[in-house]
Formats: C-alpha cells, sequence, structure tokens
C-alpha cells in the first residue's frame, strides 16, 4: 500500500519540481509569456492518467503542464518548447498554453477555456468507427463549466452515450474570480442531473480518490454506459499565471491550503504509516533531480529556426 | 494635460464615460472587483457599483446580453479578453448586434461598445495571437478602429460608446504599459473617422494602424536616411474609413505601401489597395502590402518575430517600392 502511495508522490513531486523550475526559468528569462502553473493540482493528473489506456485521448487544458507528465510526455522536450527550442514537443508553435503530444496520446492544451470538451467528444465519436475501445478525457477548470462549449458537449456526449469522461478541476477561481460568485449553485457535478448522467464531486486533492472514480467512469465508458462528469475539488498554490498578485485572496487562505494540499498531505500520511522520513524526502530530491537536468539539457539545445516557421500549415 | 499610458487612457476615458452617461454598463470577464487583467477597468467597480461588474466566463452570455440591454436603452462597454475569445460569440456580433439597426427599420439599436485586444506578444500561443479586424471590417452593420497612441485610446473610446450603433475598439496589449503622453481628457466627443498624418513625406504614402503604426514609423526615420521621404497615414478608425485622405496622399507621392499586423490574404490591406486602384490614383510602382505571412502564429518568440513585421522588413519593403 505504502509502494503506490510512494509513486503517487513521486509522479506528483516530478509535476511540482517541473513547475516550480518553470517558474524559475521565467522569472530568469529562457521562458517567456505567459504561463498557468498548477501546483497543487498535482492529485488530479497522477490520479487520472494512471488508468488511462494508451488508446485513450486526453484534452486538457492551457493549465495542462501536469497532465502532459503525467500521461507520460517526457520532461525534456515540455521544457525545450517552453524555452521555444527546436526540440520542444511542437518544435516552439505550441508554446505554455498548447502543448500537444499525439504520440502520448496527449491530444493537447486549449487555451480557449471550454474549447477541448466538443473535440473529446469528437475522439469518442470516432472510437466508435475504428474500434479501439477509445475513451476521451476533457479536462477543464470551474470557469469553463460556464462556457456553451461545455453545455454542448455534455449534452451531445450524453445523446449518444459517447465514451467521454468530463474532468472539472475546480480549484474556486476563475482567473481572478471565485466560482461563488459566478454561479448559483456552487456544486458543479449537479450539472450532470440534467444532462442525464451521473456526476461525482471528489476530493481532489487526493489521488487515490481520483483513480477510484476516473476508472469507475472508464468502465462505465466502455461498457457503453456513456459519460460522467467528475468534479474534482482542488486548489491552486500559486496565482492565475506567473505574476499574477493575488490580490483576490483572503487573510489567511493560502496558509489553509497548505493543510489541505496534497503533497503535504500525503507526505503526513506516509510519516503516520511509519514511512521513513528520509525515504519520503528522497522521492522529492529525485523528482528535483530528474527536472533540473531535463531543465538544463533543454536550455542547452538550439532555438527554434525562424526559417522554419512556415512549415506543417498545409500537407 | 495629464500625462498617462494607453491602458491609463482607456480607464481615464471609462471613467469619464460612466460619470457622463448614466446608461453605460461596464461588464466582462474579470473586469469588475479586479479591475480587469490590464488594469484597464481599475475602479470603476468601487466608484460606479453594479453598473460595473464581472461575468461567468461565457462570451455568448456577455455579448448577447450587450445586444438586448442596448436594445432597452443601456449603453453597454463589455470586455472580450482577448480578440481570440471573441470568435466563441460570433453569432452575437455578426448575426445579432449587426442586424439590429437594419432589419427593424431603424426602430430599434444597438449602441454597445465592445473592447478588446489582439496582436501578437512575445511568448503568446496560437489562440492568444490573432490579428482578426478584417474578419469584422468585413460585416457591414459594425463600427471598428484601433487606436494605437494614449489620445487615440481615449478619444476612440468615447466616440465609441457615444455611437448609436455597435463598435468594436481593437486596443492591443504590447501598448498598454507604454510610454507616458499628454492626454486631453475633458474635450468635445470627436465625429467617428479620419486619419492622422503621423508623419509627412513625398515620396511614398505607408498607410497603417494599430500596433505597427510605431514600427512604421520607425521605418519612416531609416527610409529618411537612405533620402526617401515616406508619408505616413495612421488610419485608427477603419470603419468608417478615411479614403480620401488615402487617395488625396497616394495621389502626392505616387506610391503605397499598407502595412497592417494581420496576415496579407484577405486583410485590410488588400480593400486599401483595391481604393486606391478603383479611384484612378496614378501611381509609379505597383502598391505593396506588408503583414504577416499566411501562416499560424508560433508560440516561441524567435519564430514569430521572423513573421510579424518589423521595423526593418518595413524599410527593405519600402525601399524596394521606391527605387524600383
Ligand atoms: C473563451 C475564453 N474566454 C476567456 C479566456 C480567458 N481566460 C483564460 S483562463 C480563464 C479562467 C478559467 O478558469 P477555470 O476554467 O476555472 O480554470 P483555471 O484557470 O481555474 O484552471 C479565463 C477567463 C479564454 N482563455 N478563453
Amino acid at each position: 500500500m505504502s509502494e503506490r502511495r510512494l509513486a503517487d508522490l513521486l509522479a506528483m513531486w516530478r509535476i511540482r519540481a517541473f513547475e516550480e523550475k518553470v517558474r524559475d526559468l521565467r522569472a530568469e528569462g529562457p521562458i517567456v509569456g505567459s504561463v498557468h502553473l498548477c501546483v497543487g493540482q498535482e492529485a488530479i493528473p497522477v490520479g487520472a492518467c494512471e488508468v488511462l489506456e494508451p488508446q485513450d485521448a486526453l484534452f486538457a487544458t492551457y493549465r495542462g503542464h501536469g497532465w502532459a507528465l503525467a500521461r507520460g510526455v517526457p520532461a525534456e522536450p515540455l521544457f525545450a518548447e517552453l524555452m521555444g527550442r527546436a526540440s520542444g514537443v511542437n518544435g516552439g508553435r505550441g508554446g505554455s498554453a498548447y502543448f500537444t503530444a499525439a504520440e502520448y496520446g496527449f491530444h493537447g492544451e486549449n487555451s480557449i477555456v471550454g474549447a477541448g470538451a466538443p473535440i473529446a467528444c469528437g475522439a469518442a465519436l470516432a472510437g466508435r468507427y475504428d474500434g479501439s475501445g477509445r475513451v476521451a478525457v476533457s479536462v477543464f477548470g470551474d470557469g469553463a463549466m460556464n462556457q456553451g462549449a461545455v453545455h454542448e458537449a455534455m449534452n451531445f456526449a450524453a445523446a449518444f452515450s459517447l465514451p467521454v469522461v468530463f474532468v472539472c478541476e475546480n480549484n474556486r477561481y476563475s482567473e481572478l474570480t471565485p466560482i461563488a460568485d459566478m454561479v448559483r449553485s456552487p456544486r458543479l457535478a449537479d450539472r450532470a442531473a440534467a444532462y442525464g448522467m451521473p456526476g461525482h464531486r471528489i476530493d481532489g486533492n487526493d489521488a487515490e480518490a481520483v483513480r477510484f472514480h476516473v476508472r469507475d467512469a472508464l468502465e462505465v465508458a466502455r461498457e457503453g454506459g456513456g459519460p460522467t462528469l467528475l468534479e474534482c475539488m482542488t486548489e491552486r498554490l500559486v496565482g492565475h499565471y506567473i505574476g499574477d498578485a493575488e490580490t483576490y485572496r483572503q487573510p489567511g487562505e493560502l496558509e489553509r491550503i497548505r493543510r489541505r494540499e496534497p503533497i503535504a498531505r500525503l507526505r503526513a500520511g506516509l510519516l503516520a504509516d511509519g514511512v521513513p522520513e528520509r525515504e519520503i524526502d528522497a522521492v522529492e530530491r529525485r523528482a528535483r533531480a530528474e527536472m533540473d537536468a531535463a531543465a538544463e539539457a533543454a536550455r542547452q539545445s538550439p532555438p527554434a529556426d525562424p526559417a522554419t516557421a512556415m512549415e506543417h500549415l498545409y500537407a | 494635460m495629464r500625462e498617462m499610458t494607453y491602458g491609463e487612457a482607456v480607464n481615464a476615458a471609462l471613467h469619464r464615460l460612466m460619470e457622463e452617461l448614466p446608461e453605460t454598463l461596464v461588464y466582462g470577464e474579470d473586469v469588475g472587483v479586479p479591475g480587469g487583467v490590464f488594469g484597464v477597468t481599475r475602479g470603476l467597480r468601487k466608484q460606479y457599483g453594479e453598473r460595473a461588474f464581472d461575468t461567468p466566463i461565457s462570451e455568448s452570455a456577455i455579448l448577447g446580453s450587450a445586444v438586448g440591454a442596448a436594445m432597452f436603452g443601456r449603453r453597454p462597454i463589455v470586455e472580450i479578453m482577448w480578440a481570440d475569445f471573441s470568435l466563441v460569440a460570433l453569432d452575437q456580433i455578426v448575426n445579432q448586434a449587426a442586424n439590429v439597426r437594419y432589419v427593424s427599420g431603424g426602430r430599434l439599436t444597438a449602441p454597445l461598445t465592445i473592447r478588446t485586444q489582439q496582436g501578437n506578444a512575445p511568448g503568446a500561443c496560437a489562440q492568444h495571437s490573432q490579428c482578426l479586424e478584417a474578419l469584422f471590417l468585413h460585416v457591414p452593420g459594425l463600427r471598428v478602429c484601433m487606436p494605437s497612441t494614449p489620445q487615440d485610446a481615449y478619444d476612440l473610446l468615447v466616440t465609441a460608446v457615444h455611437c448609436d450603433d455597435p463598435v468594436l475598439v481593437i486596443e492591443n496589449r504590447t501598448l498598454y504599459f507604454g510610454r507616458k503622453e499628454p492626454v486631453e481628457t475633458g474635450g468635445p466627443v470627436r465625429p467617428m473617422g479620419g486619419a492622422r498624418t503621423r508623419r509627412a513625406g513625398s515620396d511614398v504614402t505607408i498607410v497603417t494602424w494599430g500596433a505597427m503604426t510605431e514600427r512604421v514609423l520607425e521605418a519612416a526615420e531609416a527610409l529618411a536616411g537612405d533620402g526617401i521621404e515616406a508619408e505616413v497615414l495612421e488610419t485608427p478608425w477603419l470603419n468608417p474609413f478615411d479614403t480620401g485622405a488615402v487617395l488625396a496622399s497616394a495621389g502626392r507621392t505616387g506610391r503605397l505601401a499598407v502595412v497592417h499586423e494581420a496576415n496579407v490574404t484577405g486583410g485590410f490591406g488588400a480593400e486599401v489597395v483595391a481604393r486606391v486602384a478603383g479611384a484612378g490614383v496614378p501611381l509609379l510602382a505597383p502598391p505593396i502590402r506588408i503583414g504577416t505571412p499566411d501562416v499560424r502564429m508560433p508560440a516561441a518568440p524567435a519564430l514569430a518575430q521572423s513573421l510579424v513585421p518589423d521595423a526593418a522588413r518595413i524599410t527593405g519593403d519600402v525601399r524596394g517600392l521606391v527605387k524600383g
């Protein structure tokens, strides 16, 4: 049991170490532009991706570095993409908010809020014809639940019993505005009922809970039972983007969040179970060493060649 | 006159409009309590309470409700954070807002203002970099302007909101935090349209708008070093467009270049060239269009920089036009 939890801890630390490295590189200069980190939300991709099959298609949001890593995309080409290098996953075309690595079943981030949900329906629809048994997973934030595209996608998937799992990462904020101020009924999972599909609000800071519910939803989907909506409750420990002054936070909010964030919580649980502290701390060191090396290798690689800027537009 | 950045000038205009037009409403994502992701709507919520508010991330509802509220006597000023996101609600802009006055035979109007910003900034992804003015300029019934200076950022917004038709004010985020310049804030509401001669010259007319204006002026300086005097005509209003000013200038200089950040095919530059050709203005050389090549916009700054026109490319292309 603690084996599994140590593996979860490592997977979460890889994401956090990646994100902290990105934050540093953004401050130093090799990364430019708008970057949205998922620090604090690591348990959701870690729990969900472990139970996905290679043929499944994952559609993430712009806050998707963690999803790419959890899906198995190596860190080095991700760092390289963020630094605009030729060796980046998208050769510098995607950037932080638009990573795509289809060979890993990672069918892209999306920086148009909610736009991935209808596309996920299409991936599921294609599976009906290609016999792959594919399930599509669509990930978006609480704010995206208010996009027309998401409503249409949910109804579309439900009407045709498409194998889609809708994963809402409810971190309680949409950019700088609390979701509670933007909806009348704060339980977003309840919307599932309106479309005739199951909806569950789950603890998104517990990788095991996420895994349990995603596995269930995948099974239902594969058996022809149609879509499920999972509202994963979590919190981001950082600003909406790097540089966000976070003036919207309440006094003491971050301290409260830190007490229930997934890594600290899992660490405490492991300690309580008698796992030696040095074994737990070794996990963090290992993750950081891996990410430092990947970032450095990416930094040493050549920038994308402007002469290639027109490539890949047409066949 | 107070010195202001472009972003501060937009803010000053919004304050004035809330003050002088009680029917205005300002809303959009994060514009109320947080004061906007670029700080441009700061202070409105505090000062005007419920007339400035935050919305869900629902562009169709933001724009559609603006159309409805405008039909019923309000004068909404809505913000679409990035022009790219307006595509999510294109129906409300094109099929709805643009039709209101025409189809009702003038019995209904939709005096709403859409404030948005567009263009490439280093590291922005392909969904946050597009220049979409030509898309909206193809739609009769919409007014479109693109200010580039703090004074125009102020004046054009005031004019837009006083207009009784839907107006898109397309700003540019690379300009928000730029140089401070003196801005006259209390002046009369200026008429729509008009061009600005940003530099006088006799050898070539360069027509431009938006964030390219600064680069064109830089190019004009470099050309002057070569003995080429370029007349730089900025056209902050694209609909209504001051065709007369362009014809007059091109007639004087005998050469025409149009520079925009948007990609070339179907860009508004084509329309400008067609109007000059259609008017029979005699030119000494075929007119040229300078814009981004027809490609998606990559995130990597090195790639994007090679595509978006810069002063060096504008200088080279115009030199080629003049020297033949
Ligand atoms: C269609 C569209 N509208 C607005 C935006 C600007 N925007 C980017 S992130 C964001 C907030 C999204 O909040 P949420 O869905 O809760 O995701 P989170 O950032 O919390 O992960 C907004 C409004 C956008 N990218 N796309």
